[in-house]
Formats: structure tokens, sequence, C-alpha cells
């Protein structure tokens, strides 16, 4: 063929060619069906957080939904890759352009319709799980929107409906937890009971933290002089594991403890008990009175002996001021 | 650039900032592995644990922090360190001298005595005369809010030990502190606290701090000698018996 030659005009699409559309779907339809019946019967039950409260339930299958929903969307795409490299590919000895295309409604269209399906169904789904489980186990901040059921009361008494108030203090590098309906007592352990609306109230003393009872699905930034309000009922028995999941400093990934769930008599006997020894031995008359932040500085309120001594070093019988430091 | 000249390039580019990541590592981690450990061995069934606390300590770097020494057993001589090591299953027998002034908790909560046998401590007071103005005080809480007492804590959280660590008073604490580390009880105000507690049935490393919180010079008390290995932050070394 001489330079001068036109090109040979491209073959006009064969009749009989494979009908790459109608065979794509096909495998995709059979991929996308066996993956999100693996995710939801297979890999859904051992998905954190679990399913000890509603709350870890709700998320769950939160994460299993937004699974199934991606699943699809994943394997066209990598289908797609797959079946143009090993179908579309070059011949040897084919060195031809590939076939020019301006546009293609139903293409455009099915990809705006989808797309837009995919997105509004995130939207409505995402706001439903917010909404539904009170919160979704998060911290709402002192004026909750979403609410669990519950009556509240200034007493609590197991097997009733009554909301049971823990306060949630957060320090470097520790967790404690205070019961109002308890007398304001306060301990170094978590203890709450199965089956009973929960309303965590989580604060700091110092820094920032960040409350993450990871059984339970509740994770709540614990702020200083800050009210966080967070909720849950745990729904089995069982132990929980509580980080912090803010950095709060180079200990950070010591700050840790442990909760149980146990049932509604247990924990009353429980917290009885400890208010009991507390009022005994006085520490709960020398805590602050209960309020929904833990502010030291009510000390002089209690009229106790705080003495403060100029002239030394260190704190000086009082806390080491908030002002800017100067490293010794 | 030659595709050469860039290989060489790059692979000097890695070699500096490899380099630089281990002098880091060697320098941070193998300086923190420096610090001795004392350790502790069982004799009856039970071993003995003496730390103190002092306003200062006799570091090059960072003398004007608060800090906790322990003692060799050996040769009774004071280790500035935090790093201490005991034998699993076992009664451990802790002496705190505590000679730093008082500061009020900022959670009271760890007023209260957790973990120790009996949920208890004993303590005495002493002024820089070794007169004794309280002897032998076995209580379940230290109110520091109450009154000048309390100087520090000495807490296992892994443990749920928690225990308010007794101070010199008031008057005490703003006239006549020790100020030479490691501290002795001879001319110095001070307080004796002893209390016990059974180490883990397994071997691991327990964290041990301070819940004041006490890093002097630093906001609000936090960071300091109250988060650094050496001074308030420390680690309990649980080794099979």
């Amino acid at each position: 063929m001489s330079a001068a030659e036109p090109p040979a005009p491209s073959p006009a699409p064969s009749s009989a060619g494979p009908r790459h559309g109608r065979r794509l779907f096909v495998i995709w339809l059979v991929l996308s069906l066996a993956a999100c019946l693996l995710i939801w019967f297979v890999w859904k039950p051992h998905l954190p957080p679990g399913t000890m409260s509603d709350a870890a339930r709700h998320q769950q299958f939160d994460i299993a939904v937004l699974a199934v929903s991606a699943a699809p969307v994943v394997i066209f795409v990598l289908l797609y890759f797959v079946y143009a490299i090993v179908v579309w590919r070059a011949r040897p000895g084919d060195d031809s352009d590939g076939e020019p295309t301006y546009g293609n409604t139903k293409i455009q269209a099915t990809w705006i319709v989808g797309t837009t399906i995919i997105v509004l169904w995130l939207f409505v789904f995402g706001t439903v799980e917010l909404v539904v489980p009170a919160g979704a186990g998060a911290g709402q901040g002192p004026a909750p929107i979403w609410k669990l059921d519950g009556a509240t009361s200034s007493t609590w008494t197991p097997n009733t409906n009554t909301m049971l108030e823990v306060q949630v203090i957060g320090q470097q590098w520790t967790w404690t937890y205070r019961y109002p309906q308890f007398g304001g007592m306060e301990s170094s352990e978590l203890l709450l009971p199965v089956n009973t609306p929960v309303e965590f109230h989580v604060t700091s003393l110092d820094v920032i933290h960040s409350f993450w009872a990871y059984q339970l699905g509740v994770k709540a930034d614990a702020n200083p002089q800050v009210d966080n309000v967070a909720y849950v009922t745990a729904k089995a028995l069982g132990s929980v594991t509580v980080r912090c999941n803010e950095l709060c400093g180079i200990w950070h990934g010591a700050m840790y403890n442990y909760g149980h769930v146990v049932p509604p008599t247990e924990f009353q006997s429980w917290a009885r008990g400890v208010q009991a020894k507390e009022q005994a031995n006085g520490i709960l008359a020398a805590l602050p009175p209960y309020a929904l932040t833990y502010d030291p500085t009510v000390i002089p309120q209690m009229g106790k002996n705080l003495i403060k001594i100029d002239g030394i070093t260190g704190a000086a019988g009082y806390y080491y001021p908030p002002s800017d430091p100067v490293t010794p | 650039m030659s595709v050469t000249a860039r290989a060489v390039s790059l692979l000097a580019a890695f070699l500096v900032v490899a380099g630089l990541a281990t002098f880091v590592a060697i320098y941070f981690i193998g300086g923190a592995s420096a610090m001795p450990t004392v350790h502790y061995a069982a004799s009856g069934g039970q071993v003995n644990v003496v730390l103190q606390e002092d306003p200062q300590n006799d570091s090059s770097s960072k003398p004007d922090w608060v800090s906790y020494y322990v003692q060799d057993p050996a040769s009774q001589n004071w280790v500035h360190t935090t790093l201490f090591s005991v034998p699993a299953g076992t009664r451990v027998n802790v002496t705190l001298y505590g000679y730093d002034g008082c500061t009020p908790l900022r959670n009271n909560y760890f007023s209260q005595v957790q973990g120790t046998i009996g949920n208890t401590v004993t303590y005495s007071q002493f002024d820089q005369h070794g007169k004794e103005y309280v002897t032998d005080k076995t209580t379940q809480v230290i109110n520091a809010w109450s009154d000048c007492n309390v100087g520090h804590t000495f807490a296992i959280p892994g443990l749920g030990l928690y225990v308010p660590v007794a101070s010199p008073n008031a008057e005490l604490s703003a006239n006549n502190l020790c100020s030479e580390s490691p501290c002795t009880t001879s001319g110095n105000p001070y307080a004796k606290e002893t209390f016990s507690f059974i180490s883990p049935a397994h071997a691991g490393v327990f964290r041990w701090q301070c819940l004041v919180p006490c890093g002097g010079g630093f906001i609000d008390g936090n960071s300091g000698p109250m988060q650094t290995l050496g001074y308030m932050m420390g680690e309990m070394d649980v080794v099979s018996s």
C-alpha cells in the first residue's frame, strides 16, 4: 500500500458479534449477587462492634448495608476493567485506532440516574440510622436531639424503664464513672445493667479525651467543662472495653479499662454497696456536688480549707495554673 | 537528568530518611531502655518496695522536675528511676516517703485508697526536726481538699491500685521542703506511708503514674514530669516467680 492511498474504511460492526453489554450485565449480576450474599450471611455476623447493644447492632447493620451497597459498584468497575483488557485488547498486528465515540445518551442517562439513586439511598439510609437508634451511640452535645425512651428519675430501680445516668470522667490517663442516682458515688469501674436505657454524660478534667465503649458502640468526646450526652441500651451480659479515642498525650494508648454489663439486680446491689462504702469512708462527702460538668474549682464552695501557699515552687498548695507555661 | 542520576538521587534520599529514622529510634528508645530497673526479690512470700517522691531531682537536664526515686534493696542507695520489678503472685509491701509539698487532687475521688490490702494505707508525718506530728494513722481516705496533706498519688490503673501519697503539712510545705535530692529523713519534713497489695499472678508490665497532675511549669500541670518515665511515670515489671 502506498502512502498516497486513502485508508481503508473501518468494517461495519458485525451483527453476529458478541453483545458485550448483555454479557457484562450477566457476569456483573452473578458476581454481585454472590458478593452480597457472602457479605450478608458470612461476613456480617463478624463485623464490629458486634451486637451487645442497640447502638452496636445498628452499627453492624449499617456497615453490612453499606458493604452490600458498595459491592456491586466495585464489582462493576473491576469487571469492566478486566473485560476491556481481555476482550478489547489490541491483537498482534492490529495497529488501528479504536472507533471514535461522540456521546451516548443511554450511557449518560444510566450514569446520572444510577449515581443519583445511590446518593439518595445513602442519604436516606444514613439519616434514618442516625435517628432511629437515638443518635447511634454518638455524643450529641449537652442538648441531645434524639433521646432514648426512658423515664427520668432521681432514683433508679431495676426492671423498670427508668434511665440510668452515668457520668463519664476522663483525665490523663484513666476513666472514672459517677452515678448521680446513687448519691453521686464514683467508681473506677464501669458497671451497667442489661436491658436498661443508659444516659452517659461524658466530660473531662483536663484535656480532650474520647469515651469509646467499643462493644456497646458508644463513642463520645470528653471535653473539659462540656456535658456530652450519649445513649445506649445494653442487650447482652458481658465485658466492655473502654478506650480513649482521642490522642490525649503520650500515654493515650494506655488509657483504657473495662466495664461489665450485669443483671439489673446485681447492678443495684453493686451500686448500693459502693455508695455505702463511700459514705462510710467519707469520700462521698469529699467529692464536689454532682454537676453535669466536673469542676474542681468548686472546692471553695464546699467550705474546704484549701490553702494556697506562696513562695514555694511547684503547685504551691493549689492547682498548677492554666497560664502560659514557663518550663523549668 | 538521566535515569541513572535520578535512581541514585532517589536511593540517596531514601538512605538519608532511613538513617534519620534509625537514629531517632535508637536515640529515644535506646535512651529509655538505658534507665535502670531496680529488681526486688521475694523473701518469705513477700517483697518490700521502697520509694520516695521529691520536689526536685539530681538530673542535669530537668533538675526542677518533681520526681520519684526507687531504693536498691541490695545497696540501699536511691536510684533515679521509675522502673522496678517484682515477682508475680507475691505480696508487695510498699514504703513511700513523701518529701514534696501538698497539691489538691484534680479529682478528689483519688483521695480514696483503692486496691491495697484492706483498701487502707498507714502514714506518719514528720517535721524537719524529726518530730512526728501524725503517727501511724491507718485510713481509707487522705482528703486532699480538706487539708494540705496530699502531695501526689501512686496509681497503677491496670491493677485498680490508687493510693494518695501524704505530704508535709501546709506550713512545712511552705518553708522547709527538702531541696536536695535524693532527700533524706534528716533535716527535712516528710510523710512516711506504707501499704500492701498482691502482684498479678502472671508476668507483665504495668504502668504507674501520678494523677494530681503535677507538671509544674506546664499548662494546668499536664505534661512534663507527669508523663515522663524516670520522673512521675513508671512501670512495674511483674516477673514469673
